[in-house]
């Protein structure tokens, strides 16, 4: 008897935690759209008043008055981290194939290699990048954020630990009928590594589209920004104007939370291989 | 096979053989040198030098002596250990407490609270800068709105360099951590049921049960967490950019705040570079003596 009960106060309390925390952590972003719909009109009152019936679109038509380079940046962004998306994908699947099917001197050791480099912050890598890109003409140039990351350590590893799966009789009876490398690839490997490589887009694009510290770098001129370093700017141009400011950050964050809820299943996936890479 | 390896025309006809493997890897290989194993040694050599537009003059161990005399930089240093030390463990304890209530629930329920906690880590470090620097705005943030309703004294918040550090941790605190409570939940979906079932027959209350099967079998996770939050603690940089810009003063300068500052405002690549190799070294002691450390008895 006395143990149920202690269980049953043990869930109640657990089950108002978990309400409790998914409030606050949804609360920001609520505010954000609250905010980026109320005129600063309501919001700067005092005390200020947060009512849906005063809801407007004058932050967004502000926001694309005062700033016409929210489309350049926004297809700035969309073009980078779809470019990148593209590439990345085929080249880690290639590795990943390589990696998980065929057998070559150096194979374990270069895949080492390759994994322990995910230790190496980026911020090592900055200063050599930088001054390279200098160097070779590609400062303030949308291909300095391409290049580097058309392949990437991640992908290989998800992609490998996926095609690993594959039966490797299907393979052999493909060779034995002909197949060449290529048509392999292109015929047996693509389409059943799908999943995985869609896993590995989404979190790729999410996490270009979201990046600051390099494009901020490289980029000079503002109308070669990408939506990330345009808002921060904004922060300077709009200082207090939380109203414009909301409205800018909205327009960055529902791109990202429209994937999210596209492809919900599949981040989880990708974040669970992720989580079986243990050193 | 093994010794026709070692002549030329074996090499050869291997390669040839294999070019397909070779092939195939090959532009991951050339990104890999071009774009991490260059940068690195190239950052390390920096790291002695002065950087200069007319070349750079090597001096040796100059740029880490003037750092270690740099009042900035232990400010820089005693910051990032502290969200660190701080918000590392606090958030995977949130993550294994929240994932273990969350549990045993059906899996629409799951499915919810998964969403709810996941969503904020979806939109970027900007923007989320951006809402809690609205947030915490000292005259019209809704914060202070909120503690002058329950009658508490507004605080200045990001202001104040004595509250700008906490502010920071606390925003990072609330964003709930997503990702860990759903690596915490499939870990704890490949448990066996038999495991806890046979506790119950020995008589094991439900926490006498999470003590000694879940929390010993989802140790996996949490190493491979505190490493990987320990790197991203260290690393901050895109919030203190957006909303602090490193002050009041420097009482939210973060180490890669400074290599920031130091490279990209002071053009001083040489200096920058040796912050940049203290932060390699910290966070390669780190993940070794976690790994060592965490992982020692990591056996089913």
């Amino acid at each position: 008897m006395m143990e149920i009960s202690i269980k049953k106060v043990f869930r109640a309390v657990g089950f108002s935690l978990l309400i409790l925390w998914a409030i606050t952590s949804l609360l920001p972003l609520c505010w954000l759209f609250i905010s980026a719909f109320t005129p600063s009109d309501f919001m700067l009152k005092m005390p200020p008043e947060f009512n849906p019936l005063n809801f407007r679109l004058d932050n967004f038509t502000r926001l694309f008055e005062e700033t016409d380079l929210i489309w350049p940046w926004t297809i700035n962004t969309f073009l980078i981290a779809a470019s990148i998306t593209v590439f990345n994908i085929f080249f880690c699947t290639l590795a990943g194939y390589v990696f998980a099917k065929m057998e070559f001197w150096g194979r374990d050791v270069l895949f080492a290699a390759f994994l322990s480099t995910m230790m190496i912050p980026a911020q090592v890598t900055l200063i050599p990048m930088f001054l390279l890109m200098k160097k070779i003409g590609l400062y303030n140039n949308h291909a300095a954020i391409i290049l580097p990351q058309l392949a990437g350590v991640f992908g290989v590893f998800l992609l490998r630990q996926y095609i690993k799966t594959f039966p490797g009789d299907l393979l052999d009876a493909a060779r034995i009928d002909g197949a060449t490398e290529l048509q392999i690839f292109f015929k047996l490997i693509v389409p059943m590594a799908k999943p995985a490589m869609a896993v590995l887009g989404i979190f790729v694009f999410m996490g270009q589209w979201k990046s600051l510290l390099w494009p901020l770098i490289i980029l000079q001129d503002q109308v070669k920004f990408t939506l990330e370093v345009g808002l921060a700017t904004l922060q300077q141009q709009f200082a207090t104007n939380y109203g414009i400011l909301m409205a800018g950050a909205g327009f960055s964050a529902v791109p990202m939370i429209l994937i999210f809820f596209a492809f919900q299943q599949y981040l989880t996936e990708g974040l669970t291989v992720g989580g079986s890479l243990k050193g | 096979m093994k010794t026709t390896a070692l002549t030329l025309k074996g090499i050869g006809s291997y390669l040839i053989k294999k070019k397909w493997a070779y092939l195939f890897i090959l532009p991951n290989i050339l990104i890999f040198l071009a774009f991490i194993v260059y940068p690195v040694l190239y950052s390390f050599l920096l790291s002695f030098q002065e950087y200069g537009v007319w070349g750079n003059e090597w001096i040796g161990l100059d740029n880490f002596f003037y750092l270690f005399s740099d009042y900035v930089f232990w400010q820089a240093l005693k910051n990032t250990a502290i969200v660190t030390v701080v918000m590392v463990p606090l958030g995977i304890i949130v993550a294994l407490l929240l994932a273990s209530f969350l549990h045993p629930l059906s899996e629409r329920v799951k499915g919810f609270f998964r969403m709810a906690y996941y969503l904020p880590g979806v939109a970027s470090g900007v923007v989320m800068g951006m809402i809690w620097r609205w947030l915490y705005d000292p005259n019209f943030g809704l914060f202070n709105l909120i503690l002058e309703k329950i009658g508490v004294a507004a605080q200045p918040w990001l202001t104040s360099p004595k509250t700008a550090l906490g502010s920071l941790m606390l925003m990072i605190f609330m964003a709930a951590p997503g990702t860990a409570i759903i690596l915490y939940l499939s870990a704890m979906k490949k448990i066996p049921k038999e495991l806890y079932e046979a506790a119950e027959i020995d008589g094991a209350g439900s926490i006498i049960k999470w003590f000694k099967i879940t929390l010993p079998l989802v140790k996996a996770t949490t190493l491979y967490l505190v490493i990987i939050n320990t790197i991203a603690s260290f690393q901050i940089f895109t919030q203190i950019f957006v909303m602090t810009q490193g002050g009041p003063g420097y009482s939210t300068y973060t180490l890669v705040y400074q290599i920031y500052m130091t490279a990209f405002r002071d053009f001083e690549f040489g200096l920058a570079s040796a912050q940049a190799m203290i932060l390699f070294a910290i966070i390669s002691i780190f993940s070794v003596l976690q790994f060592k450390f965490l992982s020692s008895d990591v056996e089913y």
